[in-house]
């Protein structure tokens, strides 16, 4: 019986047989820990270990994107924590100016197909858009992958949805996906791995892919490929320098626990109304309702591309007066992309605020929250209450929110 | 006794129509009023304090008890106090048809014996396994039986890590036994 592409990876670092429901140690490629949890990971590691060093200081990093720079005391200790250790044990630390760490790990080329890679980010499983293995974990299991490199990890069943369909402007990425979250919900894909195949996600450029995965996390699955995802173009490649992509394919006979079909076909932009990623409507259903605030970042929507359909939307127009519209680049390198190709520039005429890279926005970072009764349209992956403050969150694509922030109101970008 | 087995008396996890109760969640294991305590040796007073109709569990449980649960059990957040408030009590081990993830994790890392058997529904529900009831289980072949009803089940053998695990005293002590360089 042939593998479906977790298995393979699973396989080929670890011993014995993989198959579904077994229990495997599995030899990892990179353990990373952020400025959340990584505190912890080091009091356990001092108090468990002493003074013994990592496993390999070469595979282990520290990466600081929730609170970058520190907002708040307790944030600014526990990066020095982290900094501390680090320099101690030799390991490299992506520090606060660098933006998301799971972002990072892919430009950096540490993230890569057929590569295994544990964290303190419950979105790591977004380095699926690479083909790579990857997994949030809490600061127990990421202790002791900073010790001996290697987790335990119940090989999943995986389940194949085929989507039928284009997707065409004004709909993207982020439109696709929140249409399969509302298909999935979080039953679904539960405790699976996913592969997506048809033209819809196989012509997805690796931020299209980025946004897909990283919302795997709210279907409660443990991750999701896109086996026969593009190779990056050359613009890509400027954004991603170091990192080679190529597809990853299931083998041919592989087992799969359960297989749907999607269908795509002439989809438009969508929005999850709070408080679920899974409640899913089209726009025309929601035009009536104001929004006070957008945001368009996080680790779903914080690329090169996200801001350029953004600015395509923003160009020349301006955002409503008395509406606050929030940019946070995902990482420094999107960021210098956006300066070089005069994209900042649109947007800061907009009227945008535009700040330095990390999870602010989505996670409680650098860009501040929402108030009661503020209704924010946000490109972020989660509106569970009291996530970002006590405000209303729409997801959205990065069209929709600018859209919605010039209008004032939930809109289409075919609205402005 | 064999080192493979496990035993002892069993409290099942029944509503008031004594139906298995599914999709057990953290706050109703331990609820966040205690989350404050680090001690876990004053934890067990408050394990299934949250759960109706289970409120004094705690002081009903013996050490070496075993918890019979339903489908899902330990849903929701990733609270290691849900594990160790069942440790401070010294429970022997606990049987679901299936675990909340992050639950599942958290009780092997720290060498609570979980055990899936994907029939407990109907074992209960056919009146095989009742609160007070007397249950052995060999971890290394599934084989289990409720040795006062002489009646036979099977759950799913521990694999060698968490077998491994558990004989270390959990994840951290686990790796002191590694031979890493």
């Amino acid at each position: 019986m042939g593998k479906t592409v977790i298995e393979k990876i699973l396989q080929s670092h670890s011993e014995g047989r993989t198959e579904p429901g077994k229990i495997v140690w599995v030899d990892l490629d990179v353990r990373s820990a952020r400025d959340f949890g990584g505190p912890n990971v080091v009091k356990n590691f001092q108090r468990e270990y002493g003074d013994a060093p990592v496993a390999d200081k070469e595979k282990t990093f520290f990466t600081f994107d929730l609170s970058v720079p520190a907002c708040t005391r307790k944030y600014a200790e526990n990066q020095q924590i982290c900094r501390k250790f680090a320099r101690k044990q030799g390991i490299k630390v992506f520090d606060v100016d660098k933006g998301i760490g799971s972002h990072i790990l892919m430009e950096e080329g540490l993230a890569s197909p057929g590569k295994t890679v544990v964290g303190t980010d419950s979105h790591l499983n977004i380095l699926g858009a690479v083909n790579c293995f990857s997994q949030g974990m809490g600061d127990v299991d990421i202790t002791f992958a900073f010790k001996s490199g290697k987790i335990w990890f119940e090989v999943p069943e995986t389940m194949k949805v085929q989507l039928e369909g284009q997707i065409r402007w004004p709909a993207t990425a982020k439109d696709l996906t929140l249409c399969i979250l509302k298909h999935m919900g979080t039953q679904k894909a539960a405790l699976k791995a996913v592969e997506f195949y048809g033209e819809a996600v196989e012509n997805l450029s690796l931020a299209g892919r980025i946004t897909l995965c990283s919302m795997e996390t709210e279907m409660a699955g443990i991750t999701g490929f896109i086996p026969r995802g593009k190779r990056l173009s050359s613009e890509e490649r400027k954004e991603f320098p170091r990192l080679s992509f190529s597809p990853l394919h299931a083998e041919r006979g592989a087992h799969y626990s359960d297989e749907c079909t999607i269908d795509v076909h002439n989809l438009n932009p969508q929005v999850a109304v709070p408080f679920s990623p899974t409640r899913v409507q089209s726009v025309s259903e929601l035009k009536n309702i104001h929004v006070d605030s957008g945001f368009i970042g996080s680790c779903t929507n914080g690329r090169v591309e996200d801001f350029k359909a953004a600015a395509q939307v923003l160009k020349g127009r301006k955002v409503k007066p008395g509406i606050m519209l929030k940019l946070v680049p995902a990482t420094r390198r999107v960021y210098e992309r956006l300066l070089q190709e005069g994209i900042l520039e649109i947007l800061f005429e907009s009227g945008a605020i535009v700040s330095n890279p990390g999870c602010g926005g989505c996670a409680e970072g650098h860009i501040g929250l929402t108030g009661s009764g503020e209704v924010q349209i946000s490109t972020g992956n989660r509106n569970f209450a009291g996530k970002q403050g006590r405000g209303e969150i729409y997801l959205a694509s990065p069209a929709v929110v600018a859209a919605s922030c010039v209008k004032g109101r939930i809109a289409s970008p075919e609205d402005v | 006794m064999e080192k493979s087995m496990i035993s002892g008396r069993i409290w099942v996890l029944t509503n008031n129509r004594g139906e298995l109760i599914e999709d057990i969640d953290t706050d109703q294991i331990y609820h966040n009023a205690h989350l404050h305590i680090t001690e876990i040796s004053e934890m067990g007073q408050y394990a299934l304090g949250n759960l109706k109709g289970w409120e004094d569990f705690s002081q009903k449980a013996q050490p070496g008890d075993i918890l019979i649960g339903g489908r899902n059990f330990g849903a929701g957040s990733s609270r290691q106090q849900a594990v160790d408030c069942f440790l401070s009590l010294r429970l022997a081990a606990v049987i679901a048809p299936s675990f909340g993830a992050i639950y599942f994790r958290n009780a092997v890392n720290s060498a609570l014996p979980v055990f899936k058997c994907p029939d407990l529904k109907e074992y209960v529900e056919k009146g095989k396994m009742e609160s007070g009831d007397r249950i052995e289980v060999n971890y290394r072949t599934g084989e289990g039986t409720v040795v006062n009803k002489r009646f036979d089940f099977f759950v799913e053998p521990m694999s060698d890590v968490q077998e491994g695990i558990l004989r270390a005293g959990g994840l951290f002590n686990y790796e002191k036994t590694l031979n890493t360089t």
